[in-house]
């Protein structure tokens, strides 16, 4: 039987608010354990949790992006279970009235752009951190992490290939990336993504049973988890066995996915309204407001660019991966008006010098005005591109202007045919058997004294000029 | 009956609370009482009614967000029953 | 008289013209404190020595000329609300040692009017309860009886109040806890509108139904109080960002014209027949005051005591499992694993009425019976809370007994939770509408126990309630008792 995989996200995201969702606190990463606390996020006995408004501003900046229906009543619910890293016994989250549903975005696997819709997205607040001791019978607990701000964005079974899923995470990441209100960073957990995966015969209306899985902290991993996943479920079900609900740990280094069977319970969480907050009411106003904050999306931005700038969906695709990026992009070809140019030296050289120094766009020494500037010293013939190349990593290292940085090394390229046809004199009388050969019909001859001329003014003589000169020259012969 | 003594104890398990034999028994009987009394409500036609969770309707309560300082590790730490370094320390969570 | 004995406007007027100080009133306190605590046991935890200092600060204030309402005042503050560096036990085992790092928001006002605090008073474990039986630190004793209960839950703050052993008290009020021991005990006790004083560091309860309010020795007392306590806090997202009118304002003003609505559920069979003779006798002599008293309906009476019982236990338990032996409060030492730690801690912590309320909680949210339980009984709320909006559109306020029977013995109804729970059938239904109601004296039973009257007033009319308590308090002819001890 040909089974089809059914597969859903749930996503946490968490927002970048200075302070935590329900009280003052840093949310700032990194601090000293139990240093990031106060009674309010510790659960002490009396306190009382105070909404964040920018929290609510955020979500609904998500859910704006990704063309949900913000509801006009929104209520926080209690999640009661006991753990360590949750310090009340219960979660603040949002259950019968969330902040948004029905929405959905778009994603492109293969050339193909497919619907993924989104069921609801929610605020809660985060959970502690536990730490296990591998040689004593403890853990520890840190709750720097409890209450900060989150949203958990729940698709609907809408994926069918583990591809698929990897783009719908890819584009979600990308979105709240660019509405700067999660920094997407997946190692230290600001991006999370739980999965439930399904298979069922092809033509069947009704869904398999399904695993959730955990723990895949990278695209990569969630792509493969999900790979291992269906096959493993298709093995179970080819062989006349059945898929267990169940949550399904995926192990990176194995490869595999293990049953958390028997380590879990069944959960029943009494959700309830939380007596301690409010209702929010949302305005059509306030939804406007929010509205007009909004930036130009990722694959809105990637289109303009292949219509405006005439470059390939792929370097789009490339240039647009962040806004700050896309930003630099522009900036670079506002200074030169050199779209395509400025592509290919923010494609090629500066994410490659970033990468190499491990360094962010918004750092690079090399600032767009620069960089345009350079790129119109080389359309105006001031530099030949391979003077470029220096000229760019001087800029880089020590963050000039490429006119000063041309000046001071004298690199500026020979234009001036006199001293030219001398120069190629020279280079002639030097290589009389290569021009020998030339003349007897070996043409590929002629990019040698090319480059013996250029050799010869290091590198500044103008090569179209060259060209020229080194032509008329070798047919007078 | 109401309530049956499993019942009790999936009860007590979900509060993570512990009963001996006689205190289940007890605590079965006495919530069984208390239960039926509370099957009144029952006379009462609640059809469209909405809940009511909050006694005065308030809407909208937000702080804004601003960082304030935080109280620190040591007074964090204070009341820990059992501490290791700036953590809590529990017996062996296993996941 | 002793100082200890007055009230905090005959105090302040002293205070005022130099004749005592607020050293000499806290001295005179806690001698009082020393001779009778061992027969009522009202405090769970005494501050003498820092009182001391507050006085003598205080004092130094009243020097300066900075006089407020309550500068040097002892208040002495029901021990969950949370005081700095002051041990706050809830009356519980688990919290045994807790010792919050900051103050209830009520407490940090008190402070800042320059009250001096002689200590924490005994309660009902969690405020379950309507006996202080329950606490953890022992039973308190009425000082009218002490084979008697002082009520319940706030029952250590209203015994100190009437034993003298402070000038005035908080509590906190869920289903009666203010109302129906300051009947018990003979004093006033106010449960302001949900929202009127701020919950930020009140250990809740039943979050929806708390609610933090005075004891006072009389009615002007209860406006001062009410004065100092009220008011919107950012910490505190139920609380209402409304203007506190001057409470004292209202004392003199007169009934003259008003409405009184009597509400026939509320006199009931069973009511104890002294409680009711009494609550007649106000009847009367508010018809005396100009007031016309008119019988009413509010016909969902009859569920408040399924309602309440559903939806605080419901709170409770959520509000309860933050107590896990984790970050504060007590652990067991035997646990060998998580589960059994979170299991013995708990268990051991909690006494046996906490644990019943939880477990009648947890039932009620669990899965398959949230519907039948939890949602059932808010919606009745609703309907209950829609009686009283049309009831206050006919009337001022609304005049009921505060207790259905005088105190009764310790250990009476301590096995029968059921019962237990009938005696708060007059207070619940204030918590469950959100309005505020008010418990002033109104007699005393042949054999000498306190009976109260309740008055109920809409949303933020507190003020009402003052002006009726006020005016009846100096009219009726009630005399004037102290308790024997």
């Amino acid at each position: 039987m040909e089974y089809e995989p059914v597969i859903g996200l749930e996503i946490h995201a968490q927002l970048l608010t200075d302070s935590k969702i329900f009280c003052g606190c840093s949310t700032k990463f990194g601090a000293a354990p139990n240093s990031n606390t106060c009674p309010v996020c510790l659960g002490m006995p009396g306190v009382l949790p105070v909404m964040n408004k920018s929290v609510v501003e955020f979500t609904m900046k998500m859910a704006l992006a990704t063309n949900c229906r913000i509801n006009p009543v929104n209520r926080f619910a209690r999640k009661n279970y006991f753990y360590p890293d949750l310090p009340k016994g219960y979660q603040i989250s949002q259950y019968a009235y969330p902040l948004a549903e029905a929405g959905y975005v778009d994603v492109e696997v293969n050339g193909d752009k497919k619907r993924i819709g989104i069921t609801r997205i929610h605020m809660e607040e985060d959970a502690g951190k536990l730490v296990h001791d591998e040689r004593s019978p403890s853990s520890y607990v840190d709750l720097n992490r409890a209450c900060v701000p989150l949203i958990e964005i729940v698709s609907e079974p809408d994926m069918r290939t583990a591809e698929e899923a990897a783009a719908y995470l890819r584009r979600l990441h990308e979105i709240l990336v660019y509405l700067e209100i999660c920094d997407g960073n997946m190692e230290e957990g600001s991006f999370r993504c739980d999965a439930n995966v399904s298979l069922r015969p092809i033509g069947q209306a009704e869904f398999g049973t399904r695993a959730e899985l955990k723990n895949m902290n990278s695209f990569r991993n969630v792509q493969r988890a999900l790979e291992y996943e269906i096959s493993r479920q298709q093995y179970v079900l080819e062989s006349g066995g059945a898929v267990l609900q169940e949550t399904r740990l995926w192990d990176d280094s194995e490869g595999v996915t293990h049953s958390m069977r028997g380590k879990e319970e069944a959960h029943d969480y009494r959700y309830f309204p939380d007596p301690d907050l409010v209702p929010i009411v949302i305005s059509e106003e306030w939804i406007g407001e929010i509205a007009k904050t909004i930036p130009e999306l990722p694959l809105e931005k990637r289109e303009r660019f292949v219509r405006e700038y005439d470059i390939p969906p792929y370097d789009a695709g490339v240039l647009t991966a962040t806004r700050a990026l896309a930003d630099y992009y522009e900036e670079t070809v506002k200074c030169s008006g050199m779209p395509k140019g400025a592509s290919n030296w923010v494609m090629g050289d500066v994410l490659g010098h970033l990468k190499e120094d491990k360094l962010d766009i918004t750092s690079s020494p090399v600032k767009p005005k620069d960089l345009g500037a350079m790129i119109t010293l080389i359309e105006d013939d001031t530099i030949s591109g391979t003077i470029a190349k220096e000229v760019f990593g001087e800029m880089w290292k020590t963050g000039n202007p490429p006119g000063k940085i041309i000046e001071e090394k004298g690199l500026t390229q020979i234009s001036d045919s006199g001293a030219l046809e001398s120069t190629i004199d020279d280079v002639l009388k030097a290589n009389p058997d290569q021009v020998g050969q030339y003349k007897s019909g070996k043409e590929k001859l002629f990019g040698y004294l090319v480059g013996q001329t250029m050799k010869a003014t290091q590198g500044k003589a103008n090569p179209k000029l060259v060209n020229e000169i080194l032509k008329k020259k070798l047919s007078a012969l | 009956m109401k309530i049956t003594k499993h019942e009790v104890e999936y009860v007590a398990h979900l509060a993570r609370l512990q009963f001996d034999e006689e205190e289940k028994e007890k605590f079965t009987s006495q919530l069984n009482d208390i239960l039926v009394y509370m099957d009144i409500l029952n006379k009462v036609d609640t059809s469209g009614i909405e809940p009511t969770t909050h006694a005065i309707d308030l809407t909208n309560a937000f702080r804004d967000d601003i960082v304030k300082e935080s109280v620190g590790t040591e007074v964090t730490l204070t009341n820990a029953p059992d501490k290791f370094g700036d953590c809590f320390r529990v017996p062996k969570v296993i996941e | 008289m002793e100082m200890n004995q007055l009230t905090i406007h005959e105090l302040q007027k002293k205070i005022r013209e130099g004749e005592t100080t607020s050293l000499e009133i806290t001295e005179a306190l806690f001698k009082r404190i020393e001779a009778v605590e061992g027969k009522v046991n009202s405090y769970i935890t005494l501050t003498k020595e820092s009182a001391l200092k507050e006085a003598e600060i205080a004092d130094k204030e009243i020097e300066k000329g900075n006089i407020g309402e309550l500068t040097g005042i002892p208040i002495a503050i029901k021990d969950l609300m949370c005081t700095k560096g002051v041990r706050t036990t809830c009356g519980s085992r688990i919290l045994e040692t807790f010792i919050p790092p900051y103050d209830s928001t009520v407490v940090k006002k008190l402070r800042g009017d320059g009250a001096v605090f002689p200590g924490k008073t005994n309660m009902d474990e969690f405020a379950m309860g309507s006996s202080t039986e329950t606490s953890y630190f022992g039973i308190t004793r009425n000082p009218w009886d002490l084979e008697r209960i002082p009520g319940g839950s706030s029952g250590g703050s209203a015994a100190a109040v009437a034993a003298d052993e402070c000038i005035a008290s908080l509590g906190s009020d869920t289903g009666g806890s203010i109302r129906q021991p300051a009947a018990l005990c003979g004093i006033v006790g106010m449960k302001p509108t949900y929202g009127r004083v701020s919950r930020f560091g009140l250990i809740a309860f039943a979050s929806s139904l708390d609610q933090i309010g005075p004891f006072t020795k009389d009615v002007e007392d209860c406006a001062i109080m009410m004065n100092a306590i009220s008011g919107y806090d950012p910490n505190d997202s139920t609380s209402v960002p409304a203007e506190v009118p001057d409470y004292r304002e209202f004392l003199s003003r007169g009934i003259d014209g008003w409405t009184v609505g009597i509400p026939k559920e509320y006199f009931i069979e069973g009511i104890d027949p002294e409680v009711s003779a009494a609550v007649e006798g106000v009847i009367k002599e508010v018809e005396k005051l100009g007031g016309q008293c008119r019988e009413i309906s509010i016909p969902h009476t009859e569920y408040c005591v399924t309602v309440y019982y559903i939806i605080a236990p419901s709170e409770a338990s959520s509000n309860l499992a933050r107590y896990d032996g984790v970050r504060y409060g007590f652990r067991s030492g035997e646990g060998r694993d998580l589960l059994d730690m979170y299991k013995m801690s708990r268990s051991d912590g909690f006494g046996a009425e906490v644990k019943r309320r939880i477990m009648i909680g947890t039932y009620a949210l669990s899965s398959g019976y949230y519907d039948a339980y939890y949602k059932k009984a808010s919606q009745v709320r609703a309907l209950m809370k829609g009686e009283f909006e049309r009831a206050f559109e006919a009337c001022d306020v609304i005049l009921t007994p505060v207790t259905p029977t005088p105190a009764f013995k310790v250990g009476e109804k301590l096995d029968d939770p059921l019962q237990m729970y009938l005696s708060d059938i007059f207070t619940l239904s204030a918590n469950l509408a959100g309005i505020p109601g008010i418990s002033v004296p109104c007699g005393f039973t042949e054999s000498g126990l306190p009976i109260g009257v309740q008055f109920l007033a809409g949303p933020f009319d507190e003020g009402k309630l003052l002006q009726i308590a006020y005016a009846y308090e100096k009219n009726s002819k009630i005399e004037k008792r102290r308790p024997v001890l």
